[in-house]
């Protein structure tokens, strides 16, 4: 494909709101200071202040809205289509939570307010820590961590510290050869070795491996479950005892907990920490890329060692309701993991997610997505990607699967890659590719529950008609996207040579 | 469905899930509830805050009051940016990867520094994160930190230090300000970075430049913790030789929410490009020559790089940031400079009137931008009390983090604050000082003992 048939939006070239700056144009008007003014070299020395202002763009309102909404049509999204994006958990987003979120009781409420005067929100926190630790099945619960990531730094320093209480000083950490890579990233900021663990040919742990990386050194076993494979390894409660017949402790990824909500708990199935991303299972929107949050839950022998502050309920001795603190004085807490409490606004519309299913509707999420990643599997595996893009392990999935697309390059040229291209021209957002990197050529497949049958077949035939036409034609999905606003982009480039801000 | 799968029940496909492990009750959760219920029950826990609308804040302490446009609000809650995943296929994600690349332009330019990153999760963490990036320049494992960077970032830093290995020295103030003879003491050869932040937590403009010689003559980092909004008047850290700038990133464009979401800003020299935690939008062009934006240097990433990653980060903030970029382009260049300029003329204002007050006094006399600290000569706690019941919040006490300012109060000004709110402070001030000293003589001149403390 030529220039020559660029689409409207590819002749419409990138313009950065700084390319359309025109010096004395503005948008905002500021109120005069109305106080008796002095010369600003009076109130703070010369030598501290700036002497130009920063050159931010200078554009009057109706120029900056079409500008952001003309980048937002250069954006893919979850509310334009199908999103199968593995381990993302991309569900529908309420609007009722945002419209919650941004009621001014809970928006412009400071963070520093007293607590005796933000009850509302001390009691919201408190109602969403106890949702969660039923859901966990572990008993107590930080809302602090801002991110899944952020919820595994606070497991292993909370692992760390409960050695440390213990008077053991531990060095590694295992994760399966599966793990998200945020797994390992975590375990070196928290000054522990990682240590993998090979994968057996169910897709799971591969126990003789364990059994012989396990012994006194090991601080923890990382464990996603079900794992990126999208299967639940069925030998966890093993797992969870070999851990912790050698004094480790067990930390669940809860990246994959949609699968199971209502249907089994990482507290039963042995884990002491937990981290739940509530922008995946709980709805929070994922604002292309943030913000989230990744509350942790805790087994009772870890408590102590929880971020500080926390939440607490005090019960009224005068006959009136409950109240709701923060308490600072915890001494044997890791301390702080980031500023005030928490990402509050993201709490508010998990919260009423869960109001909003319930005990029955969050079960029934949990079965509906996995019925929709099983339905998927078996549409595909009908069709040509049976053969061509074969699933990995081949058994009944949870609520998402992993596709290898080797057959797919050696016998008709296509990487794993050309397809996710080509599949953007066909309207879908491609699943995740090239993870897990046990799997040659991956593609992992999560279609969650808010898709419907509809979806779900499109989808199946999209990649159908991919594949045909790459029998056909192997250069057509080679060269693909063709309709994207722009094409295939030189990332080479952009890190060899990085241009990371505009020259102004 | 079932019959392309091949199975007689949705329960047949959790059977993979062994039988001891299957919950077989319900979750102890209430039933489901309809939108309309769901609102009526998020209202009501929401009307039982004193929020910013009902009170009127002069809280800050790192997050602060401002006005947030109503273009942020339309153009962050457009499904194209709310809805869409971190963009790993660039063809369909340019405008969140250009508005990447703009933003980092702009913190670029607030900061004087030329590498910005897409944004991390929030202030404190961001200052543990530059601890991460210092220790693997350096090779070094300690910190000197001012007892003037927020009292949060210290404590995060402390508790990711316990994790990374690192040492943390503390240097106190004198007169509001970093103590230059005790930091040029404290800053040794293994030194890995000198934490600054300016406006400090009291309010107080340090001198950055003459207090990051110290690190300078190590080979320390300078790391300068910021306030996006004092810097359309304040020399850029990157003029005052910071090695890395970064800050709590609320007061642009982000609301209050009770302490998050909002976005961490982080900008460094370029020698620290390939270090850099988080997100980076590049400039590139596609197959044809167009103009295109993707993630650079991902090789730094965990989801490439794994253990070897220059962080963890995988979720930032794009939104938050989004809504910063928003507020600053609508605030344009002379707006930002006018904001800085407000704030700094009606901090002055406020800080003056306060001290005219009979039982205040400033904590301190160093140059301020948009806060100032005090000290009451009445318990704080019962002063903010009496000041709530006339719908004012009238600042952040500063006794739990600070005891040796068990009587201070930092006091914020924002461009909603009026300069009749303003007076109204000083008076419920006064009133409420007067009231207590009142209420301490009939007792006796026994000092009352302070309620419970505050968040």
């Amino acid at each position: 494909m030529t220039l020559a048939t660029e689409t409207p939006m590819q002749r419409e070239r990138a313009r950065t709101i700084y390319e359309k700056s025109k010096p004395g144009r503005r948008a905002a008007a500021l109120p005069g200071a109305g106080v008796p003014e002095r010369p600003l070299e009076e109130l703070i020395p010369a030598k501290l202040l700036r002497s130009e202002p920063p050159r931010l763009p200078e554009i009057a309102e109706p120029e900056i809205v079409r500008h952001y909404n003309r980048l937002s049509r250069r954006n893919f999204d979850l509310d334009s289509g199908f999103y199968p994006l593995g381990s993302c958990t991309m569900k529908h987003n309420p609007r009722l939570n945002e419209r919650v979120a941004a009621l001014p009781g809970h928006a412009r409420l400071h963070p520093a307010q007293d607590p005796r005067r933000a009850q509302g929100a001390l009691e919201l926190m408190w109602l969403l820590q106890g949702s969660l630790a039923e859901i966990c099945g572990l008993p107590h619960v930080s809302l602090q961590p801002s991110a899944g990531s952020h919820g595994e730094l606070a497991g292993l320093l909370l692992t760390r510290a409960y050695h440390a209480d213990r008077g053991e000083t531990r060095t590694k950490v295992l994760a399966p050869d599966t793990s998200h890579g945020t797994n390992p990233a975590s375990v070196t900021m928290v000054g522990y070795e990682v240590v993998k663990v090979a994968t057996n040919e169910r897709g799971g742990v591969e126990m003789d491996d364990l059994r012989a990386k396990v012994d006194d050194k090991v601080a923890c076993l990382m464990l996603t479950n079900p794992n990126t494979l999208g299967l639940f390894d069925e030998n966890i409660a093993e797992i969870a005892g070999l851990i912790h017949a050698a004094g480790g402790t067990l930390y669940y990824d809860g990246a994959n907990l949609n699968a199971v909500m209502g249907h089994s708990r990482p507290g039963d199935m042995g884990f002491d920490i937990v981290h739940v991303n509530l922008h995946k299972s709980f709805s929070q929107p994922h604002g292309g890329g943030g913000p989230g949050a990744g509350p942790i839950a805790v087994s009772d022998r870890i408590e102590p060692f929880l971020p500080r502050p926390q939440v607490v309920r005090r019960e009224s001795d005068n006959g009136g309701g409950p109240t709701y603190d923060l308490d600072h004085d915890r001494p044997r807490s890791i301390g702080r993991l980031r500023g005030f409490q928490g990402n509050f606004g993201v709490f508010v519309r998990s919260y009423a997610y869960i109001l909003s299913l319930g005990a029955d509707g969050l079960a029934e999420a949990s079965e509906t997505a996995v019925l929709n990643a099983n339905y998927l599997k078996a549409r595909l595996a009908a069709g040509r990607a049976g053969k061509r893009l074969p699933v990995a392990f081949d058994r009944h999935c949870m609520h998402e699967f992993v596709l290898s697309g080797k057959p797919m390059k050696k016998e008709l040229g296509l990487a794993t890659l050309d397809l996710a291209k080509r599949l953007l021209d066909f309207g879908f957002h491609p699943p995740t590719v090239y993870f897990p990197l046990l799997v040659e050529e991956a593609l992992m497949i999560e279609p969650t529950e808010t898709e419907t049958k509809e979806s779900l077949d499109a989808f199946a035939d999209a990649v159908e008609q991919i594949l045909a036409e790459a029998e056909q034609d192997p250069d057509l999905a080679k060269s693909a996207p063709y309709t994207t606003p722009v094409r295939r982009l030189d990332e080479v480039k952009a890190t060899r040579r990085p241009v990371v801000r505009q020259s102004l | 469905m079932l019959d392309a799968i091949g199975v007689d029940s949705v329960a047949e496909l959790f059977e993979q899930i062994p039988a001891p492990l299957r919950l077989d009750r319900p979750l102890a959760l209430p039933d489901g509830l309809g939108e309309a219920e769901v609102y009526e029950r998020l209202s009501a826990l929401a009307s039982r805050n004193a929020d910013a609308e009902e009170q009127v804040c002069f809280v800050g302490a790192g997050m602060y009051d401002h006005y947030v446009p109503a273009i942020v609000d339309a153009i962050t809650q457009r499904s194209e940016f709310l809805t869409p995943y971190t963009p790993y296929q660039p063809e369909i994600s340019q405008g969140g990867l250009q508005v990447m690349f703009e933003f980092q332009t702009a913190m670029s330019e607030l900061t004087g520094l030329p590498v910005s990153n897409a944004g991390l999760y929030e202030g404190p963490s961001s200052v543990a994160s530059a601890g991460y990036l210092a220790m693997g320049a350096t090779k070094r494992r300690r910190f000197v930190a001012s007892r003037g960077l927020h009292p949060h970032s210290r404590e995060t830093l402390a508790t990711y230090s316990q994790g990374y290995g690192a040492e943390l020295v503390e240097v106190g103030l004198e007169g509001g300000l970093t103590d230059a003879a005790a930091l040029a003491a404290a800053v040794d050869d293994e030194t890995a970075a000198v934490f600054l932040q300016s406006p400090n937590f009291l309010g107080a403009v340090e001198d950055v430049e003459a207090l990051g010689l110290a690190a300078r003559e190590h080979g320390a980092l300078l790391v300068v913790a910021c306030d996006p909004m004092t810097l359309g008047i304040l020399k850029p850290p990157g003029e005052c030789g910071a090695d890395i700038a970064l800050g709590e990133g609320q007061p642009l464009g982000n609301r209050l929410d009770f302490g998050g979401p909002s976005f961490g800003f982080f900008c460094a020299t370029g020698e620290q490009i390939r270090r850099m935690p988080g997100r980076i939008a590049g400039e590139t062009e596609d197959v044809d020559g167009r103009r295109g934006f993707v993630l650079a240097l991902q090789t730094r990433e965990q989801h490439i790089r794994r253990e070897k990653a220059t962080n963890n980060i995988c979720t930032a903030q794009a939104l938050n940031a989004l809504g910063a970029m928003v507020h600053l382009a609508w605030l344009g260049r002379q707006g930002f400079r006018e904001l800085g300029e407000l704030l700094a003329q009606r901090t002055a204002y406020a800080r003056e009137r306060l001290a005219a007050v009979e039982g205040v006094e400033l904590l301190h006399e160093a140059p301020v931008v948009r806060e100032f600290a005090v000290r009451l000569a009445a318990p704080v706690s019962s002063v903010l009390d009496r000041c709530a019941e006339r719908g004012i919040a009238a600042g952040y006490p500063l006794a739990r983090e600070y005891p040796e300012h068990e009587d201070g109060l930092l006091v914020a000004i924002t461009e909603r604050r009026s300069r009749a709110q303003i007076d109204e402070l000083a008076e419920a001030l006064a009133a409420a000082i007067a009231a207590e000293r009142g209420a301490l003589r009939s007792d006796g001149g026994q000092k009352t003992p302070q309620p419970g403390g505050v968040g």
